[in-house]
């Protein structure tokens, strides 16, 4: 099987990560998948406008999706891993209908499912993921060539100019952080980021 | 009003707007009524851990859902709710059309029912059966609003006894 990999250049998701949220102006939600993917969005510096998933493999961009139909007027950026993707690549689909202006999905493709052995997915062969997303009719999907040129994709605001995909080829090395293992505290402190939580005594 | 109409005018009393789905015969009087009214949002979906997904996050930001599917989409969703909708305590609203019961023709929707109060019972999530329009709107209304206010998720199930069941299967029991 002849490998379909793009000719771009092999990135850091940490340091991608990074750029990308010291960009972040207009508290903007960010949904950081399972794994990798969100311990580095954790080791970028908390914000209380990101969510850490800590299972539901494959749901970043559903969750997301949810997140910009609510607030049409925010900006929402899924993080998603290749394996992730590859898991549930129907929501590409049904973003591709709904049309949400407001919605940028990022891939972290390093052709493995990396946290469970690195064994290789499918998109160390045949499978591309922007032309599965073009496919599937996310018009805006491209391959990031390298780290000046995520500079420039990400240099916009966010809450315009979607549905759009950025797939990125990345290393394999493991992420940085560690996301704290409480899920309540982390969806309500997102909801309080995203104005949405109710107000109480306990907020004083 | 019929079933249908006034399970659709409790969710909005609730204001229970995104309506996420992957479509059954015995849902369609409710997705008519859904995509036929500006009010709701509907968001079809290719899976229903999908819809649950996206009505997480529509939660989340201050938008009220319900995911409506059938009872095989349903065996689809254990480790959403199992990693998302259970720990991090996202009242999602399940509305379940029952297969695989009371005139059921298809073997894998007769087996795979066996799974969905069980897989209910082990997570702990409230579930109740539908089967007539007189205690209907007490039980879905309450419901809800005990979801909400517990931030604690809850399936309706609706029964053959309510809905009439799949109105295809009839003919396709005759052996």
């Amino acid at each position: 099987m002849s490998s379909k990999r793009p000719l771009t250049k092999t990135m850091s998701r940490t340091a991608l990560t990074r750029t990308l949220v010291q960009k972040l102006k207009r508290d903007e939600a960010v949904i950081g998948g399972i794994g990798n993917t969100n311990f580095d969005l954790f080791a970028a510096g908390h914000r209380p406008q990101n969510f850490y998933m800590l299972g539901s493999m494959g749901l970043a961009c559903p969750i997301a999706l949810g997140v910009a139909l609510a607030q049409p007027d925010r900006g929402v950026i899924a993080l998603e891993g290749d394996g992730s993707i590859l898991m549930g690549l129907g929501c590409l689909a049904t973003i591709a209908n709904l049309k949400p202006r407001n919605l940028t999905i990022i891939i972290w493709d390093n052709a493995l499912y990396q946290i469970t052995g690195k064994q290789p997915t499918a998109t160390s062969a045949a499978t591309d993921i922007v032309a599965v997303a073009r496919g599937v009719g996310i018009a805006t999907s491209e391959w990031v060539r390298d780290e000046a040129h995520f500079e420039k994709l990400i240099d916009r605001r966010f809450d315009e100019g979607g549905p759009a995909l950025l797939a990125v080829k990345i290393d394999d090395a493991p992420g940085q952080g560690q996301t704290p293992r409480d899920p309540a505290l982390i969806r309500n402190r997102f909801m309080k980021g995203l104005g949405a939580a109710r107000a109480g005594a306990l907020d004083a | 009003m019929n079933w249908s109409d006034s399970f659709l005018a409790i969710l909005k009393d609730n204001d229970v707007r995104l309506i996420s789905y992957v479509p059954d015969n015995v849902l369609t009087p409710l997705l008519k009524g859904v995509t036929a009214d500006n009010y709701f949002l509907p968001v079809g979906a290719t899976r229903e851990d999908e819809a649950i997904g996206t009505l997480s996050g529509a939660y989340m930001a201050g938008l009220r859902g319900a995911a409506m599917m059938q009872t095989s989409g349903f065996a689809l969703v254990g480790n959403t709710l199992a990693s998302l909708v259970v720990p991090y305590q996202i009242p999602a609203i399940m509305v379940i059309s029952e297969r695989g019961t009371m005139g059921e023709f298809n073997i894998g929707q007769s087996l795979v029912a066996r799974t969905m109060r069980p897989t209910l019972d082990a997570l702990g999530i409230a579930h109740h059966t539908l089967t007539d329009t007189a205690t209907m709107p007490f039980i879905v209304d309450s419901s809800i609003k005990q979801a909400f206010a517990t931030q604690a998720p809850v399936a309706f199930i609706l029964s053959p006894l309510l809905t009439g069941g799949n109105p295809a299967a009839h003919a396709k029991l005759k052996v």
